[in-house]
């Protein structure tokens, strides 16, 4: 690997069912940025960005099945490793 | 009942390996090489297809849930902006026009894709790639269905999408985009799914459907936004296979490696000069601008690309030679793109604006290196033209580059003033192209793009006239043509000329008011 640490990214659209999802990866992830454009947020992270199962479904207040966010995903970028209780996106593998 | 019901629900990974390569058997009376016969000829070595892994483990069950899921919810929105008079809610009239490019140019290829991926999900042996592959032919195929149900809400009360099928196959600018999945379906699956899934995908949709799809909404259509999402929602998954292919290759074989290098190369390119078109939209054609199209590059290609090949060169892929001159292109390829569109409106089947004083002075801000020098003179010369009630429209089509069949309007590569032109010869006929790159991508196949159908040099060799007698004492070529082409004077030419603009502003007086 080179020097430049690559980014992953994650969008979203924003709307009532990513609301929670979006606050869970806010919790943890505190090296994400989130830029908010018309419709969607970007969530960029340098190396890894993990959606946590968990996390999302004590936001949400429900059980939560990781492969609804098929649903309001837009695109993202890095390798995906997806199982049932986290998605994460990397560069490294 | 004596069965035991208190059995785990299976977790993911077990379920994605019943569920899909449970799905495969070895064939008994026939050999896997005669079942499978199209997916070596082209030199990719694979040894151990079972060495395959789908990063989002998706099984059709679940496949079938959240689609249905995303169509429930594009429908309803769907309806709602026809229901309310959505159209009239735009921005903007010029914004239709960026609609009428989506439908023509792009809605035809997702269906295009559908057929390529039904193909080459046939044709993988593995059968985790095959499965992966017949879900995106099906999400292709509702992509072009979701366009073309979105854009007929338009077609209803405008010009220039009724003969979006015909249009994409013969008008010139058209056979941009098509040429390039043409070019694609016609090569082997393995190098379809890398043209498709990295240059298509990764590269392309991240472009047209994220800054291009937000401007939709910021443009105050919901129709377009929800497919646009929807469609994106689709590719995320795509571009992950797209890109799973390309290492799977690289970790099977050393001797993938040039193979792989070779299409990267050139699908890097063919991909750069289909997203002219991208450019232009989403610097001239949106009314209201979320990003300019060289910040987008930044963040989808140098940021993202980037990523992408720093993760490839542990195989030693490295970055495609074009990107040098893409680069330099990039303050420039809206603006060029425009001015062709803007000089060569009669043959468009959308509407061309010169920009206002404000639209100039956000160029200039975004492209302080080469608006104001370039473009900017030239933009107020044919505004002055426009003035004085002689318009500048270019007399003749332009000539078409033999790859890509843009005009060769393309400057050389840090000298905006100076005309590239590049040609060679081949079996006694002089091919031209826009750059060197597509001139190497000519030379390492020329059998195949000898037989590109240019548009505009289709009609100097008068097979543009349909059933008109060329040999008749009336006969009028450009009319010929215009009729073959089915584009009428109210597809093309001026939006302050068109009856586009006219209703628009008729219809939204109406919306806001009562009549007397």
């Amino acid at each position: 690997m080179s020097e430049v640490k690559s980014t992953v990214f994650l969008c979203l659209q924003a709307n009532d069912e990513t609301r929670g999802v979006i606050e869970a990866i806010e919790r943890d992830n505190e090296h994400a940025s989130f830029d908010y454009q018309p419709g969607m947020v970007r969530i960029t992270a340098p190396g890894t960005l993990t959606v946590r199962r968990e996390t999302v479904e004590e936001e949400v207040g429900r059980e939560f099945d990781l492969q609804e966010l098929h649903i309001n995903m837009i695109s993202l970028s890095g390798h995906v490793d997806e199982d049932d209780d986290a998605l994460v996106l990397s560069w490294d593998r | 009942m004596d069965i035991a019901v208190t059995k785990k629900k299976l977790g993911l990974k077990e379920r994605y390996a019943l569920m899909t390569r449970g799905l495969g058997w070895e064939p008994t009376y026939q050999s896997v090489d005669d079942v499978f016969p199209m997916d070596s000829f082209e030199g990719i070595k694979i040894h151990d297809w079972d060495a395959w892994e789908d990063p989002f483990r998706l099984t059709m069950d679940a496949y079938w849930k959240y689609q249905a899921e995303k169509e429930r919810k594009l429908y309803a929105i769907l309806d709602a902006f026809a229901q309310g008079n959505g159209h009239l809610t735009l921005s903007d009239a010029r914004y239709i026009n960026t609609v009428k490019l989506f439908i023509n140019g792009l809605a035809p290829l997702e269906y295009m894709s559908h057929r390529g991926f039904a193909h080459i999900g046939r044709q993988f042996r593995g059968v985790g790639p095959r499965v992966a592959c017949m879900m995106q032919s099906l999400d292709e195929m509702r992509h072009a269905q979701t366009q073309v149900h979105a854009i007929s809400n338009y077609n209803r009360y405008y010009d220039g999408m009724a003969n979006f099928r015909h249009h994409h196959t013969y008008l010139p600018y058209l056979q941009v985009p098509r040429s390039f999945f043409e070019d694609a379906a016609s090569g082997g699956p393995f190098e379809f799914i890398t043209a498709i899934g990295f240059a298509f995908e990764y590269v392309l949709t991240n472009l047209v459907f994220v800054p291009f799809i937000s401007g939709a909404a910021y443009n105050g259509d919901m129709g377009a936004m929800t497919f646009g999402f929807s469609a994106q929602s689709d590719e995320a998954r795509h571009m992950t296979l797209g890109l799973e292919v390309i290492k799977f290759m690289l970790e099977q074989d050393p001797d993938n490696l040039p193979i792989v290098q070779k299409w990267l190369n050139k699908w890097t390119w063919r991909g750069v000069r289909v997203l002219t078109l991208v450019a232009m939209m989403q610097d001239y054609m949106l009314p209201k601008r979320v990003m300019s199209w060289a910040e987008a590059w930044e963040i989808y290609f140098e940021e993202n690309c980037g990523a992408l090949f720093r993760d490839l060169a542990r195989y030693g892929i490295v970055m495609p030679p074009c990107v040098e001159q893409v680069r330099k292109e990039r303050d420039h390829l809206s603006h060029m793109a425009w001015c062709q569109f803007y000089q060569a409106r009669g043959t468009n089947n959308f509407h061309v604006w010169l920009p206002s004083k404000e639209d100039m002075d956000w160029l200039s801000a975004k492209y302080p290196e080469t608006f104001d020098q370039y473009y900017r003179p030239r933009f107020e010369y044919w505004a002055k033209m426009e003035e004085e009630g002689t318009p500048f429209e270019a007399a003749t089509p332009p000539q078409q580059c033999q790859v890509c069949q843009i005009p060769t309007i393309f400057p050389v590569a840090g000298d905006p003033l100076t005309r590239a032109e590049h040609s060679c010869t081949h079996d006694g006929e002089r091919f031209h192209f826009c750059s060197q790159w597509c001139q190497e991508i000519f030379e390492d196949e020329p059998e195949k793009y000898v037989q590109a159908k240019l548009g505009a040099h289709e009609l100097y060799k008068g097979n543009l006239f349909g059933d008109a007698d060329p040999t008749a004492e009336d006969f009028d070529p450009m009319a010929a043509a215009m009729a073959f082409l089915k584009l009428t004077p109210e597809d093309s030419g001026l939006h302050s000329d068109s009856r586009d603009a006219a209703n628009f502003d008729l219809w939204r007086g109406l919306a806001k008011a009562n009549e007397a």
